[in-house]
């Protein structure tokens, strides 16, 4: 099972391949689940989580993505993020944040007619790197931007 | 049950723009409970799936690093006003909701 999880993380041409069944209604949400990587979501180092989730640690430094996050996070529990690619075969993109415990905190496979656009809330435990990772013609690019965060998301 | 979502999916000029609002707890395992010192089980959505037309147009897996009542938005082009959307989502504890609508 694992061996198998880790064959399907590996190329994005397989990643496309789960990608189309699961559009041409082939496999049942359900069965998609077995895709959540265990190990890039448990991962410690940011290295090791990109690795998991995007098969490679190895990115380029873009400023074709837009990386919209604030300067200073007042509550680190909710912290605004969004992500904008401009490179055209955007297929995957994931964020990151670098100081946490799992800097892993989500990754979207968009589909065909899908915008590389993404907004969602994170939780930052402390201040540090929130990284976008976006992978286009199984080429993997990155940016960063740095988040102050006065009161930590993670712990109580 | 489908009270956990609120969804909300626009049309304008082929181009649609959806809107998710979950109610979810999104507890990372790591928090403990300041009464008793036990650490709070993790619970946490791994995965939100939106289909439109019968199509998948963004699969979402989270970690637990996603905000409590995860909000997310994104864009889709090829939609209409009528067309279907639908979300679904899982968490780790194998719970999961979906919500059929139509984009306005």
């Amino acid at each position: 099972m694992n061996q198998n999880r880790r064959v399907m993380l590996k190329g994005s041409l397989a990643a496309g391949v789960v990608g189309a069944a699961v559009g041409a209604g082939l496999l049942s949400p359900k069965a998609v689940l077995a895709a959540w990587s265990k190990e890039a979501f448990e991962a410690k180092e940011v290295d090791a989580a990109m690795k998991g989730s995007m098969g490679s640690a190895d990115t380029t430094a873009s400023d074709k993505i837009k990386l919209k996050a604030p300067d200073i996070a007042e509550n680190g529990a909710v912290v605004p993020v969004t992500v904008t690619s401009e490179i055209e075969g955007t297929t995957h993109m994931s964020v990151l944040v670098a100081g946490n415990n799992t800097p892993l905190t989500s990754t979207y496979v968009l589909g065909p007619t899908t915008e590389a656009y993404i907004s969602t809330r994170v939780k930052m435990g402390k201040t540090s790197d929130v990284i976008a990772v976006v992978k286009a013609d199984g080429k993997l690019f990155s940016t960063k931007k740095e988040v102050k965060v006065t009161i930590g998301g993670c712990g109580g | 049950m489908a009270k956990s979502i609120k969804l909300r999916a626009k049309a304008k000029d082929d181009v649609a723009t959806v809107k998710a609002l979950i109610s979810h707890p999104m507890e990372t395992g790591l928090r403990k409970d300041k009464k008793t010192g036990k650490p709070i089980p993790a619970e946490f959505i791994q995965e939100v799936v939106f289909e439109s037309a019968g199509k998948t147009v963004l699969n979402a897996q989270w970690g637990s690093a996603i905000s409590k009542n995860p909000f997310i938005s994104f864009r889709f082009s090829g939609a209409k006003a009528g067309d279907s959307i639908k979300v679904s989502w899982v968490d780790n504890k194998g719970n999961s909701d979906s919500l059929d609508q139509k984009i306005k």
